[in-house]
């Protein structure tokens, strides 16, 4: 038997992925370990959201593994097709395993915000609804938006509404969250209150993977630093180590750039 | 006779020839509504299709019935399905010209010519879907009904009544051209009316009088669920 404590959340060997002739990743490993916050930085193109998406199979991987808790997903590949996920259902588990937070929050707008919470807890998980209307409630109170569980996405801030998401993604219980540039649609002003609610789930030991610009928090929260460039790994390690001593000059030039 | 008398439910009034017309009206529109409906879906699906085929027939169909007049589609299924029926009515026995059932002929034709307009409705409402939030429901392990029903029905309807409500008063007026093949409906009985009577203006005011009812009461269902439907979307200021 495994050690279920030494299972890693997630675990990613040699993704590739291409869109067409265009491979956008080249082999991609990387695992993140319970409790791991690992920021993914890289300019734009170098393939972020592409590898965070490779981990719920919003992208299929042309090759290589993904596994969640240590089961891994299977999928099937045809030569000269697309490869596919051989089992609808077990990715729907294991997706609701990933909870994932957009850069436009995708708030799902016909609902109310405390609908948004509900709807995956109670028509994915199955779970009861009195008890997810509580514990919805309580995490939008976590997130400073209680009062605002009977409005619409669209009648909320950018801030808040990237709050509720946030709030929509631990409504799952989820074991790894997956955040991709949370705050990069977000005026300036309204950073601080997303990043702010980052930085406690982080101080819980959640385990994390966040594609994000924000080089200070990255800085700061992360545990782990990787750095993507053109579809590969070029750098790697605890951020105090490779923002002060970075082994690459393609990372090198990347925080000293405006960052 | 006054207006009164004509129109009343007396022994010698067409109050009750005037409404059960209306009924029939109401009746074929809605049938070929929904007849139209499932078209218009099945043709929407057809135009998003992966095959090529699929599309091309898709295409033909929305844009060949919106290009020719209703009227001669209704002449083609009425004279269309009466030849087929008259030529197996000959193998056993029966003689000449059989005429196609009207209400069936009639609804068919509103349902292939509003399933045309449905179809551009549909897909356009498909093509409006905000794509994130399918996505946010793909990451939060939705299977592909649940995903349909609980977020792709509710945010394609926002998009979709307006449209629909437009395509309603179209099949409302649409199936006046029903009179042509005998279906009593408003029009016809309104013919048969005046010219029995030979006061073909109060047959005919009275007509529009009862289309415009109901469109008038068709088009507040169509606002009450347009209302439901936009809960959660912000007026532009
Ligand atoms: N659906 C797609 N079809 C074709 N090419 C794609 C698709 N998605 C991404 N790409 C390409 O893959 C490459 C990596 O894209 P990706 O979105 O992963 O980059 P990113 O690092 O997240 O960039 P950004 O910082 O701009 O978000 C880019 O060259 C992009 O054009
Ligand atoms: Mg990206």
């Amino acid at each position: 038997m495994p050690d279920p404590a030494k299972t890693p959340a997630v675990q990613l060997s040699n993704i590739r992925k291409s869109y067409g002739e265009h491979e956008v990743l080249h082999g991609v490993s990387l695992t993140a370990n319970e409790g791991d916050v690992i920021s993914i930085l890289g300019s734009s193109g170098s393939g972020k959201s592409t590898l965070l998406r490779c981990i719920n199979m919003l992208e299929v991987p042309n090759a290589g593994s993904v596994s969640i808790h240590g089961e891994a997903i299977t999928l099937d590949q045809k030569p000269g097709q697309p490869p596919r996920a051989r089992d609808m259902r077990q990715v729907n588990r294991l997706r609701a395993k990933a909870a994932m937070v957009f850069q436009s929050f995708n708030l799902w707008s016909h609902l109310t915000i405390l609908e948004n919470l509900i709807e995956a807890p109670v028509y994915v998980l199955k779970r009861d609804r009195k008890e997810a209307i509580a514990e919805a409630e309580a995490l939008l109170a976590r997130v400073g938006i209680a009062e605002k569980r009977h409005a619409y996405p669209a009648h909320l801030s950018g801030g808040q509404q990237q709050r509720a998401a946030i709030a929509r993604a631990l409504a799952m219980h989820p074991s790894v969250m997956l955040f991709d540039e949370p705050t990069s649609a977000l005026d300036p002003e309204l950073v601080g209150e997303v990043l702010k609610v980052m930085r406690d789930l982080a101080a819980e030991g959640r385990t994390m993977l966040i594609v994000t610009h924000e080089m200070g928090f990255a800085r700061d929260v992360s545990t782990r630093t990787v750095f993507l460039h053109n579809g590969v790994i070029e750098e790697e390690g605890a951020p105090a180590e490779v923002f002060e001593n970075p082994r690459s000059d393609r990372f090198r030039q990347f925080i000293s750039r405006d960052h | 006779m006054d207006y009164l008398q004509l129109m009343g439910f007396g022994p010698n009034g067409w109050g009750y020839g005037m409404l059960a017309a209306t009924g029939m009206t109401v009746a074929v529109a809605l049938c070929g509504y929904l007849i139209g409906s499932v078209l218009g879906s099945l043709g929407a699906a057809a135009a998003f299709s992966r095959f090529m085929p699929l599309r091309a027939i898709a295409g033909f169909y929305t844009t060949v019935l919106r290009g020719i007049p209703d009227l001669l589609v209704i002449y083609l299924f009425y004279f269309g399905s009466s030849s087929v029926i008259s030529a197996v009515g000959a193998l056993f026995g029966a003689e000449g010209f059989v005429g196609a059932p009207a209400f069936l002929t009639g609804a068919m034709a509103i349902g292939v010519v509003s399933g045309a307009y449905q179809m551009q409705v549909f897909r356009g409402a498909v093509l409006a879907l905000p794509k994130g939030e399918i996505e946010a429901a793909r990451a939060y392990g939705m299977p592909s009904f649940l995903l349909f029903r609980r977020i792709i029905l509710p945010q394609a309807a926002r998009f979709a009544i307006p449209g629909m409500g437009n395509v309603w008063q179209l099949v409302l007026k649409e199936s006046a051209l029903i009179s042509v093949i005998g279906l009593v409906e408003i029009m016809r009985q309104s013919q048969i009316g005046a010219g029995s009577t030979r006061q073909p203006f109060s047959f005919y005011l009275t007509a529009g009088a009862l289309y415009l009812l109901i469109t008038f009461v068709s088009g507040r269902g169509f606002r009450l669920a347009e209302r439901r439907a936009m809960r959660g979307v912000r007026r532009a200021a």
